[in-house]
């Protein structure tokens, strides 16, 4: 019967017309030139991933589909009709609806007023309140997530994914026909990833198109059916996923064969004394925690959305510190309770949310990478020790090891890559001369290439003797780089596992389904 | 059984939506009742005429902050209030010279001017993308330049019959708190129930998404602006029907810039915009009613009241914070 179906609608797609097509399209940037002629047509009732480095202009053409841009030469054709969209509410009406990575909610109204804002049930500009609810409760129904979602729920009360499945909401009850996911699950757990890939499959059956943009190839091939390679602006192919490998479609991404993704791990001989030990420490998210930190090793540290992950991070960079228990740095029991101490304390911390916390984004490179070394100076020090003629030896220097790639390092970081800021963050703290790194989630939104470099970059770091402590939400990069992995599960280090642990094993911990006794003996052990 | 646990938890959840300010308006009558009785005569709980009075003199105050509630939803913030006031009160008694006949015109013309404050303050945001506090401050100084140079002292009066919205009464109840009630209504309905108030919650909140969502957020601001300087204009002819004619400096003396900026946010709307209600912004002005007539009574040294405004600005603020904070925990 489905088996039936799926043939139907396989062969209605090869006789289907396109419901939206991109021709020619070219849109030039000062200096830049975005796209290059470039042409992909969307089918109903599939999922069409558009996949490319930082800068391939993936954003560019979603922009220049959905509204945010006009193109300057090149044709949008939705549904067999040219289509101009001066606005991007008039590509919402016309049914081409985007969901953009950064959250596009307002946190302090109710789902309801989310979904129907501006389009509220009203008479004469009074809102009919219990019709505003039914159709919001009506969409909710139309999704199968009525149950988890209540109408006048207040969105800030949501969970990340309950506030995705709202977004997603909105863009439905537009009556959209082709819907625009740009990185939908960068804050998404497994579990909630499921549950939106069920959604997704509930969308295609209504016949629309779906087009997703994620930097995850493995979540790529799970969900979408064609998939559209982009390299620096110009289109390089369409492909049907069943039809190739993930590493056949990294080679067409970066124009090369990414032969090893990440670095060789440590060997026992590069681990050395203990720089930081914790012991039982909690605070109000965090409990009983314990662990101690190599010289020379990267510390995976891997866990669900909500498991405390970055919390450590937190509690262990002073942010928000732990409340009891014991912090020993280097032998010596220390108090960590504010980044101030744990800078000058050797530690380094590159933060999960970049633009918010890793970065000026209006000051030049060279004072992002100066941001740690001023710090460290005495109150007076900068003035009479003027760090200007410093940096002009120590920026270039610095820009160098990390591989910034810019042409003027006065330039302000926000026009940079994410790959390339990250590098100037990395920079930062290899200016403060930290021995003891804490990554949280390394590489998100970062292109495949960036990323490999700052993989290698984090395992030279510990050939110098740095301890790295690295958290990700990422299985692959936890298992590429950890030389051991803690696993998190509320609140609590849930298990330790070996190098090389397999996906299933650390889902199990992650899961609650294991502790750390049983872990490494699982009958789980060595499958996958 | 389950009734009563249905009616409880309304209960709850209608407690839980009372803006915490009325806590601290409960605290600080509470405990000006206790000082009154203990130290002075304790009219404060026993006399009617005072207990109006505290209500009389939130009238001024709350009518403005009503106004000034919606521009700080909407992430903006008006500082020409407290000259509109000005202008109204010396335009009103200017015109009306104590002539019946000229009411309505003088009436016409203050709400004419209130119109255009505000949509000059409006498209000073919105289309030259000035900032709200920069903009408000330019047209207030622009407003006290004219005013100063036309006029320095009281000047006209306003006929008996107008006097009816500052003293008058309808049975016990006087007419300025009645138009109080009125206008805290309406902007209740406004926000709460209108397209137009979704729009400045949206606008305020995050203009981007309000902007993506298809909303002209320009005009909705523009809009809260004109509604701001109509409620001064109000604020401004109570007050001239009270004092029967108007002097240049009655807005400014009256602090109503500042004053119904303070109130709004002890009320619990965010000043980042998006968030809060006329209900909150009513507390805080009672709170200061309050704290005046207290002053009164106790025959204090009045500069002194503005030691306690000032703590319990500070507290009320912080104490969102914080609860947001645990909320977020």
């Amino acid at each position: 019967m489905t088996e039936n179906q799926k043939n139907i609608t396989e062969e209605k797609n090869t006789q289907l017309e396109p419901l939206l097509e991109v021709q020619n399209i070219t849109k030039r940037f000062p200096g830049v030139l975005a796209l290059d002629k470039v042409s992909v047509r969307f089918y109903p009732g599939e999922v069409h991933a558009v996949v490319g480095e930082n800068g391939a202009g993936k954003s560019t053409l979603m922009k220049i589909v959905s509204g945010a841009y006009t193109p300057d030469s090149g044709d949008v054709v939705l549904q067999g009709e040219k289509v101009s969209f001066a606005h991007p509410i008039d590509a919402y009406s016309k049914g081409v609806s985007i969901i953009y990575q950064e959250f596009n909610l307002l946190p302090e109204r109710t789902v309801a007023q989310n979904i129907f804002l501006g389009r509220e049930p009203a008479r004469m500009g009074v809102i009919d309140m219990p019709q505003l609810n039914k159709n919001t409760e009506a969409v909710l129904k139309e999704m199968g997530v009525e149950k988890m979602i209540s109408p006048t729920a207040q969105v800030s009360s949501l969970s990340v994914a309950a506030q995705q499945i709202v977004e997603i909401a909105k863009a439905i009850s537009y009556d959209s026909k082709v819907l625009i996911m740009d990185e939908p699950t960068a804050a998404l757990t497994n579990i909630e990833v499921k549950m939106l890939d069920d959604l997704v499959k509930r969308l295609k059956a209504r016949g629309m198109a779906i087009i997703f943009i994620s930097h995850r190839l493995a979540e790529v091939f799970d969900i979408a059916e064609k998939i559209t390679v982009l390299k620096d602006g110009q289109f390089v192919n369409t492909v049907n996923v069943k039809d190739v490998a993930p590493a056949d479609v990294v080679y067409m991404m970066v124009g090369r064969v990414l032969d090893h993704y990440f670095p060789t791990l440590g060997s026992p001989g590069d681990f050395g004394e203990v720089v930081l030990r914790v012991k039982d420490a909690s605070n109000d998210f965090l409990k009983d925690i314990s662990l101690e930190l190599r010289r020379g090793e990267v510390l995976g540290v891997a866990g669900l959305q909500g498991s405390g992950r970055t919390e450590l991070a937190q509690a262990l960079f002073g942010v928000v510190p732990f409340k009891s228990g014991e912090i020993e740095i280097r032998g010596k029991s220390q108090s960590v309770n504010t980044p101030f101490h744990a800078i000058r304390l050797g530690m380094g911390f590159v933060t999960e949310d970049r633009k918010s916390e890793g970065i000026f984004p209006k000051q030049p490179i060279r004072d992002n990478m100066l941001m740690t070394i001023r710090a460290l100076q005495s109150f007076f020090g900068y003035v009479l020790n003027d760090g200007v003629r410093k940096s002009r030896k120590l920026v270039p220097t610095l820009g160098k090891q990390v591989d910034v790639r810019t042409d003027s390092y006065d330039r302000e970081i926000q026009f940079l890559s994410g790959g390339n800021q990250q590098k100037v963050v990395l920079a930062k703290w290899l200016a403060s001369d930290a021995g003891i790194f804490i990554f949280d989630e390394p590489t998100r939104g970062i292109d495949v290439e960036a990323k490999a470099s700052i993989h290698d970059m984090i395992r030279d770091l510990t050939k110098k003797g740095v301890a790295v402590l690295m958290i990700s939400s990422e299985l692959p990069e936890i298992i590429g780089m950890s030389d051991r992995v803690l696993v998190m599960h509320d609140g609590r280090i849930a298990g330790e596992l070996a190098a090389k642990s397999s996906e299933t094993n650390i889902m199990l911990v992650a899961t609650g389904h294991q502790n750390r006794n049983d872990a490494n003996t699982s009958v789980w052990a060595g499958k996958e | 059984m389950t009734t009563s646990a249905i009616s409880q938890n309304g209960f709850l959840r209608f407690i839980r939506r009372i803006p915490p300010v009325y806590f601290f308006l409960i605290l600080v009558f509470v405990g000006g009742a206790i000082l009154d009785v203990t130290f002075a005569d304790g009219q404060m709980v026993t006399n009617p005429t005072i207990l109006t009075n505290i209500l009389v003199r939130s009238v001024a105050l709350g009518i403005v902050a009503v106004g000034q509630t919606f521009v700080i939803i909407g992430a903006s913030i008006d500082l020409s209030v407290a000259l509109v006031v000005s202008v109204t009160a010396v335009m009103t008694s200017f015109i009306m010279q104590g002539d019946p006949a000229k009411v309505p015109l003088a009436i016409g013309v203050v709400l004419a001017i209130g119109v255009v404050t505000g949509m000059v303050n409006g498209f000073i945001i919105t289309k030259l993308k000035v900032n709200a506090f920069i903009a408000t401050l330019g047209t207030t100084l622009i407003l006290r330049g004219i005013l100063n140079a036309s006029f320095a002292n009281f000047k006209g009066s306003v006929p008996r019959s107008f006097e009816y919205f500052g003293y008058g009464k309808i049975g016990p109840v006087p007419v300025s708190i009645l138009a109080l009630l009125i206008v805290l209504l309406a902007g209740w309905f406004i926000l709460a129930r209108t397209k137009y108030g979704f729009q400045l919650y949206g606008t305020g909140g995050n203009v981007e998404v309000a902007r993506l969502s298809g909303l002209r957020t320009d005009r909705v601001l523009i809009i809260a602006h004109i509604i701001s300087s109509l409620t001064a204009v109000l604020t401004g002819l109570f007050l001239v029907s009270r004092l029967r004619a108007g002097a240049p400096w009655i807005g400014t003396d009256g602090v109503y810039d500042l004053e119904s900026v303070a109130t709004t946010v002890i009320g619990g709307t965010a000043l980042a915009g998006g968030k809060g209600g006329v209900w909150g912004t009513i507390g805080g002005v009672l709170i200061f009613s309050v704290i005046d007539t207290l002053f009164n009574q106790m025959g204090v040294n009045p500069f002194m009241k503005n030691i306690l405004r000032g703590v319990i600005v500070i507290l009320a603020v912080a104490s969102y914070t914080i609860r947001s904070r645990r909320e977020a925990a």
